[in-house]
């Protein structure tokens, strides 16, 4: 096999089939293929060899392989795993934050005003916690108090709302609307949302 | 697709296991391609196929994002695979190397005529036959010339992906291609 031939020009054809060959060393072994048939020969074996490996070079992986090596794979962060999940969901993971905020705002609110805070109307004495509706006083609207008790000896034409706190009636008192009393965060949040929900519908009016 | 690819190793980097999934999805035909063609053996294939993704998703944080990933993974799958044929010791008879020849054995000395008769040839799926031939070849020859026809990767590649020299690289296709052209040209 290839006697006469150099080895050069096996070279040349590996260098070829790599795409590795300058246009001169090219010419070289074309020119020199012409002539010998061995080396045709040869070169033909070899782009044939190449061919067998190109077309048998589809092979598949087993189903299952990339859900074999996912369950093989070792647990991922906790944190990440959170993270993915907001981001497939993002319109709950907004609600989720609105209602954090919410409550956080409403716990927040409840738990700072501790200061005594009752609604401007005239001619109402505060003693202490306590305010007092003067016996010779009539109150036109609601009268509301927050963080402390409610006495009326006079009149009040509208509701009466306490905020934690307490009403000492006395028995001359009189009110005209509801006496609402709200002592718990739940009565309170209660109240809030009775309260917007009243306006809503005052509006609607 | 290569950006597609950086994205989700950023994102693996992070911690991401679910991205992963599609980095293996991608690659997984090619990473069995490779351990098959080295090993000569579906389960094994399959077996250390699995393993390099394990691997390469463990060390993901040493790959180095300016780095070609495919390169790194087909790396991990070579070594793994190498490691196993030397676990394996098969043959080793024919396997040894024949002095003076840099690697090929006594089975790329065996004249091709007598490797299968031509009834047996036919019935066997081309695939297969040809994959029996690369297993005749010693295993730094199979490495090579199974990345030299997975995806066409350039000598460069294969020399980066191996960790040797180019010249070396040439050497190892040119003598590889020119035993399995002997052991092929009858069929």
């Amino acid at each position: 096999m290839l006697v006469n031939c150099d080895k050069e020009i096996v070279r040349l054809m590996h260098e070829y089939l790599d795409g590795h060959l300058a246009k001169t060393e090219e010419n070289k072994l074309r020119s020199h293929l012409q002539s010998c048939e061995a080396c045709q020969k040869h070169f033909h074996e070899l782009k044939r060899t190449v061919a067998m490996l190109k077309s048998s070079s589809d092979i598949q992986a087993p189903v299952n392989f990339t859900a074999n090596v996912m369950e093989g794979l070792p647990q991922e962060k906790k944190r990440v795993g959170y993270m993915r999940w907001f981001k497939a969901h993002p319109i709950i993971t907004a609600a989720a934050i609105f209602f954090l905020f919410m409550m956080s705002g409403i716990f927040s609110a409840w738990n700072q005003d501790s200061q005594l805070s009752v609604s401007k109307q005239k001619n109402l004495v505060i003693q202490d916690d306590t305010v007092i509706v003067p016996e010779d006083v009539v109150v036109d609207g609601d009268l509301i108090v927050k963080n402390g008790d409610v006495k009326i000896e006079g009149e009040v034409k509208g509701d009466v709302v306490i905020i934690n706190g307490e009403p000492l009636l006395a028995s001359a008192g009189q009110v005209s609307g509801d006496l609402k009393e709200v002592n718990q965060v739940f009565d309170w949040i209660w109240y809030h949302i009775k309260e917007v929900t009243e306006n809503v519908f005052s509006i609607g009016k | 697709m290569d950006m597609m690819i950086k994205q989700k190793i950023k994102q693996v980097k992070k911690g991401d296991q679910a991205a992963f999934e599609d980095v293996v999805s991608f690659y997984q035909n090619k990473v069995y391609q490779i351990c098959y063609r080295m090993l000569g053996n579906t389960h094994e294939a399959e077996d250390i196929a699995q393993e390099a993704f394990i691997r390469a998703y463990v060390n993901i944080h040493t790959f180095d994002e300016r780095r070609k990933f495919s390169t790194w993974l087909y790396r991990i799958a070579t070594n793994l695979s190498i490691d196993r044929i030397r676990k394996k010791k098969p043959d080793y008879f024919l396997d040894a190397e024949v002095k003076g020849t840099d690697g090929l054995d006594m089975y790329s000395q065996l004249p091709a005529e007598q490797a299968l008769p031509e009834e047996e040839v036919e019935s066997l799926e081309l695939q297969s036959y040809i994959q029996q031939e690369i297993m005749a070849l010693p295993p730094k020859y199979r490495g090579v010339i199974a990345l030299r026809y997975l995806d066409e990767l350039s000598l460069l590649e294969i020399s980066e992906i191996l960790d040797i020299p180019m010249g070396t690289v040439k050497t190892r296709i040119h003598r590889g291609r020119e035993a399995l052209r002997k052991r092929l040209r009858h069929v």
